[in-house]
Formats: structure tokens, sequence, C-alpha cells
């Protein structure tokens, strides 16, 4: 991304970015700002692109490197473009004794990816989870980021079958 | 802001809540929520408002109310009754209920003894008040000890206090408060900070969740406090971002205070000003680990560093800087407001107060718990916890989470302190525990362990990077039935390895669960080594020719 594109964006804000840019303005575009405009980029966009990496060093005057090695270090940043749709089981302890694994496995075999990945429809991300620190409900598994307690394999696969044919 | 409008402030509100005949509390925290509390507590203010008994009824959102398997929690005051499992087609009888015998069939008095056997000082406005209420806080005696500290005592009286109730840190290591106060409080410098560690990345652990969610003024009365005796006007709350709800909570009552001049500048009219910022987690486990945590505040990727210096003379941004975890802070306006020697009255000789627990895995009653420190494993594990699900064999409770350790029934007897943990190779942690029935392979639990190490290891050091590593390959090998019997000693060198040379707490104590598995379950790891059988039935044993 050059210079030109980089003002594009702060001139043309798009309304995704306004957060962004507030973001940054917010704490005087120091470095330690990054990691609160990375959540933001994340929050507006769902995933964090080459371009907005790029964008963010640029305007915190901060090396590419830098920016893509906070990115890649902490597990809540994701690179890849989420499907329409998320099931995240938790594999925390509490629900691991409870036989989350299970879960997994069978979650795995009826869509057929592995956690981390998308459907090619693009209609579901599978992920898993360290701890939503809803262990007194486990085992714990989160559709589009509702809370689901005390799953078993057949209503989990209920659910990700309801996910899997919405047609939105 | 004085002492007296402060008390008008409590005295107004608590006026207010009486002057309902009854009032409704329905437990808005995380754990309810997700089995949908949120619709109940709207289904019972539209039944009030149906009913028109809006002058007689209050339904009050409040923070956590326990017993988390159990949810959603109604609880009736002042009739002290409680409700479980309460769904939005209930809340008509509930509501009928009022004032007669109780509805039986939502009745959860068979819980008692999870309520009886607990001591709640962390937790004393859990399930009472409004979290998003300042004012409801204010009425319980909130900032009340941050009046008395400003003004009527000195920074050097805040931490004799400190210091004489014998307060350890909550995170898990149980350094003494008091020392590490005046450690930050000796500095000279001009800018300090005060960090709030709510970085929960132990997988099992809610209580640190649960306090931000259920009473966050406190966390903020105890920041204000510390700030004031270490003489820092800035704080920063560091938590996880994957919880939405306590970083809503904290946002709310942060701006709350300020506006009611308890945070920001002059607070009760006095020179002092404290500030507090929210700072996002990303999701790593190594972040806990103070000086990593520093590292992610000051946008970096969270890699520890080694320790001396230590954060109390160089931290943020080289400044002295003091970190304390989110339950340490919550003890320390009860302490002001009653006197350290009240504090230290509670507990055992060496580790005072109480400890909130995270109680989950194979028992009945599984929620957040408060415990004087010094109660036995069996009380909580059976009185609070109800026992195992479904009668099976209590095999092992774990504490500490990855770092800690799996204790065997030979020591349920053992009193819950920072020492006696220590001496059978566990820690206190930072309060969750695991109960394992006889349904869970130990081998298997070590293996999960040490794959969670591994994953979440930053990679900056050697031992921790590559051990965790060859750890989890020696423990894959042995759950799948090609275990050589060479493993177990090659298990035990590496341990020891990693254990004493990690450059940080999460390699230092990664090696913990395969441990103390290794010491109680050494049979288990036998039968899979020799026998190619796992007692428990969860591996799946295949020995193939190359692996033998």
């Amino acid at each position: 991304m050059d210079e030109k594109e980089v003002d594009r964006i702060k001139v043309n804000e798009d309304r995704r970015w306004r957060l962004v840019n507030r973001t940054m303005r917010l704490h005087g575009h120091q470095p330690d700002a990054l990691i609160e405009t990375l959540h933001a980029v994340q929050e507006s966009f769902g995933f964090l692109d080459l371009d907005s990496l790029k964008y963010v060093a640029e305007s915190l005057r901060l090396p590419l490197s830098l920016v893509y090695g906070v990115a890649t270090f902490y597990h809540f940043f994701t690179l890849k473009p989420p499907g329409d749709h998320t099931c995240v089981v938790c594999l925390g302890t509490a629900c691991y004794i409870a036989g989350s694994s299970n879960i997994l496995k069978t979650v795995e075999e009826q869509t057929g990816i592995k956690p981390g990945e998308t459907t090619p429809d693009r209609k579901l991300s599978l992920l898993t989870a360290r701890c939503m620190g809803s262990c007194g409900l486990a085992p714990v598994v989160v559709f589009d980021g509702e809370v689901h307690g005390k799953m078993s394999s057949a209503s989990v696969l209920e659910n990700v079958g309801r996910l899997l044919n919405h047609d939105d | 802001m004085t002492i007296e409008e402060l008390q008008d402030i409590g005295k107004i509100e608590k006026e207010k809540q009486e002057g309902f005949k009854y009032r409704i509390h329905v437990c808005v925290a995380a754990g309810c929520l997700s089995s949908q509390s949120g619709l109940v507590k709207e289904a019972l203010e539209k039944e009030v408002a149906r009913r028109g008994l809006e002058s007689w009824a209050l339904v009050k959102g409040v923070g956590c109310l326990g017993l988390c398997t159990a949810g959603p929690m109604v609880a009736i005051e002042p009739d002290g009754l409680l409700y479980q499992g309460v769904s939005v087609s209930d809340a008509s009888d509930i509501l009928e209920a009022l004032g007669g015998p109780p509805v039986n069939r939502l009745d959860c008095s068979a819980h008692l003894p999870f309520f009886a056997r607990q001591k709640k000082i962390v937790l004393e406005n859990c399930g009472r008040i409004d979290p998003e209420s300042i004012e409801d806080y204010v009425a319980e005696g909130g900032y009340g000890g941050l009046y008395s500290a400003l003004r009527t005592m000195t920074p050097a009286g805040v931490i004799e206090q400190i210091t004489k109730s014998g307060l350890r840190g909550r995170g898990g290591a149980g350094f003494p408060t008091g020392l590490k106060w005046t450690a930050v409080s000796k500095t000279k410098s001009n800018v300090k900070f005060v960090i709030c560690n709510a970085d929960e990345g132990d997988p099992g652990a809610f209580m640190d969740r649960s306090v931000l969610e259920s009473d966050p003024h406190r966390v903020l009365e105890g920041m204000a406090i510390a700030g004031l005796a270490v003489g820092a006007n800035y704080g920063f709350v560091y938590v996880r971002a994957e919880y939405p709800l306590a970083v809503k909570r904290i946002r709310t009552a942060i701006a709350r205070a300020e506006r009611l001049g308890v945070l920001g500048r002059n607070i009760f009219n006095t020179t002092f000003s404290f500030d507090v910022t929210v700072r996002l987690g990303a999701g790593a486990f190594v972040c806990g680990e103070e000086t990593a945590l520093i590292a992610s505040i000051e946008g970096r990727r969270g890699s520890p560093r080694p320790r001396p210096p230590f954060p109390s003379e160089l931290g943020l941004w080289g400044y002295p800087t003091l970190i304390n975890n989110v339950e340490t802070f919550a003890n320390v306006p009860p302490i002001i407001r009653k006197g350290g020697a009240w504090f230290a009255s509670i507990g055992t000789e060496k580790s005072k107060g109480t400890k909130v627990f995270a109680l989950a895995g194979r028992v009945n009653n599984t929620g957040l718990i408060e415990a004087p420190m010094g109660t036995t494993l069996r009380e909580i594990v059976f009185d609070v916890g109800g026992g195992i699900i479904g009668d099976r064999k209590f095999k092992a409770i774990l504490t500490g989470g990855p770092s800690g350790g799996c204790i065997p029934d030979q020591f349920l007897d053992m009193s819950m302190d920072y020492e006696s943990l220590a001496q059978v190779g566990a820690i206190m942690g930072s309060g969750g525990l695991i109960v394992m029935d006889d349904s869970s392979c130990m081998v298997d639990v070590a293996k999960f362990f040490i794959e969670f190490c591994m994953s979440e290891s930053c990679g900056k050091c050697v031992p921790c990077r590559v051990g965790t590593v060859q750890i989890y390959n020696l423990l894959k090998r042995i759950t799948e039935g090609g275990g050589k019997p060479s493993d177990i000693q090659l298990l035990e060198e590496l341990c020891d390895l990693v254990k004493n040379t990690s450059l940080c707490g999460l390699g230092q104590t990664a090696p913990n669960p395969v441990l103390s598995t290794m010491r109680y379950f050494m049979d288990e790891y036998k039968a899979h080594i020799e026998d190619k059988v796992c007692p428990a039935g969860t591996c799946h044993m295949n020995p193939t020719e190359e692996s033998q």
C-alpha cells in the first residue's frame, strides 16, 4: 500500500475505518495503541488482512514486521476471513473433562473441516477456545457469539446443521 | 464530594430499595446469561408491570449468585428464597407466590450446604447489588474505604494495615501484598502505575471474571487505595478480550465513578487524582506473567523478560509499577474499612483471609465459591460441591490449572493454604478447582495440560519452547500405546530441566501436572506403557510395530 492509498483511506473514511481511526486518535497515535487498534480493526472487519496491517503500521509509524508479529502472536486475532457463522468448541479443562474433545470430533466429522478452517461454501468456521469462563455449564459451545451450555454431541450437531442450512 | 454526600447517596438508594416490599434478584453474570437469564429478567419485569405491582416489587439484575450449574438463579429478598433453573414461563408463578408459600418445583434449598459452608469477603456484594449501579455499591459501604484512606490515614498507614492483614497475592504465587506495596512506595519517581491483572487465561478459572462482572467498583476502589498508598496516579485494568461482559461492566463502572468524583481528579476534595484505563488482552496465557503483561500494555508481543529488575522498580514504560490480581484488589476495601487485624483473624497462620474458587468438573454443584483459607478439600468437594456426579468415585482434584498439580484422595483432609498445597506438589494458583472422577485418565490429563503450555509458550526461551513439545510427544506416544519403559525416566529428566531452566513462570510450572500425576498415579503410566491398557478407558490404545 503506497502513501497515496493510505491518504485515500484517511480522506474517504469508510464507516468501518472510522472506529479504527478513532481508536488511534484516542491514544494519540502512540505505539502502545497497537493492540487496541488491532482489536478495532477486527471488530470492524472480522479479521486482519494485510492491507489493514499495513495501514495500521503506517499510521502508528511502526515497522510492518512488528505489527505482523503482534497480530500473529495473540490468539484472539485472526488473519483469515471468518465464515458467515462461527462454532467455537471450548477445550478448557472443565469442558475437556466433560468430553468436549468428542464433541469436536463429531463436528469435524460432520463438516469435514478442522479447527481454524471454514467450510468451502464459507457458511461455517470451526474454532476452538481455551475456556470461556462458563465452566459451571461445561461442556460449552459458542454459536455466533452465543454461549450454549451443557451440550452433547447430538445437540451440537443439531445446531451446526441449522447454521449450515441457513440461507442468508 | 464529602463523606456526608457519599453517605446520603447510599442512604437514599437503600431507602428507595427498601421501599419495595419484595426485591427480585435475577443473576445477570455470564454463567446465567448464557442460560437465558436476560429473558427471565425481562419476563419478570413485564409480569410485574402487567399486574401493576411496580411500586411493590422490584426486579433487579445482580451479579453472580454462585451456583452456576443451577442457572438461571433468582433470589427473593427479604424472604431469602432462592430459585434455580428459572425459565421465562415461571415468571407468573414466582410473582403469584410472593408473600405465600414458595414455588416448590424451583426450590433450591437442597443446595443449602453449598451456601452455608462459605464465608464471603470478596464476594460479599455478589448477588446482592446491581453491578451497573454505583449507588447500590455505595449503599453497601462502597468507597468508604477509599474515603478513610484518603482523609484519615497516611499512605504509610494504609500499607501498614495491608501488611498487618497478612494478605497475599491471589494471582497464584502468594507474594505478600504489603511487601509489594512497600517496594513500590519506596521508589523515587514522579510517575508510577498500578495495574490490575485480569488476564485470567487459566482454563477452568472464572473468579476474576465473576468479580469484575458482579462487583466492578470494589476492584476500582482497591486500585485507587493502592494508588494512594504507593503514590501512583494512573491505573490500568488488563482484561481478557474473551470476557466482553466483564469489559463492558468495568468500563461502565469507571465512567460512573468518574462522574461521581470517586475516580479522576481531586478525589474527595483532596489533591489525590487517580485515572483508570481498560486495556484489552488478546488471548495469550503468558500475559498473566507480569513482565509479559507490561509488554502487552505497551503494545508489543507478550514476551516476558528476566527479573530482576522487578516491575516495582522498572515496570510500565520504565516506571515503578504495582501489579496485583483482581481478587487481591477486591480484598483491599474491606481491609481498610475493618482493619488489618480483622482480616488476619480469618484463615490459617500463614495464609490469611478467604479464597475465591471456581469449582468445576465432575461435582454436583459447580460454580463460584469463597471459603476461608484452611478449609479442607473434603469440605469443598463433598459439602460445598455436593459430591461427585452420579455417585462415581473421586479420583483427584486439580488446583492451579496448567501450572498446578493433581491431588489424589489421600490428601482430601488437607487444608487449603499456600504452604500445604506446595508440599504436595500443587499450587494455590488463581483458584480454579477441577474435580475428576474415575472416568478421567491421568496420563491424558497431563497430556492435555502440556499441550496447552506447548501452544501458549511464547517461544522466547529454549527450555520451554522445545521442552514442552518433547514432553507432549512422549505423553502422546504413551497414550497411543507406543510408550517404552525408558520413557518414564526421560519424562522425569525433561520435566526437571524445563522446571529449573525456563525464563518465566509459564515454563517453570508447566511440568507440574506431569510431575504430580507421575508422583501419585504411576500405576496408570505403567499400565499404559507395560500393559498397553488405559485403566479409565479414555485413551485409544493402538500400538504399532515401529513404536514398540
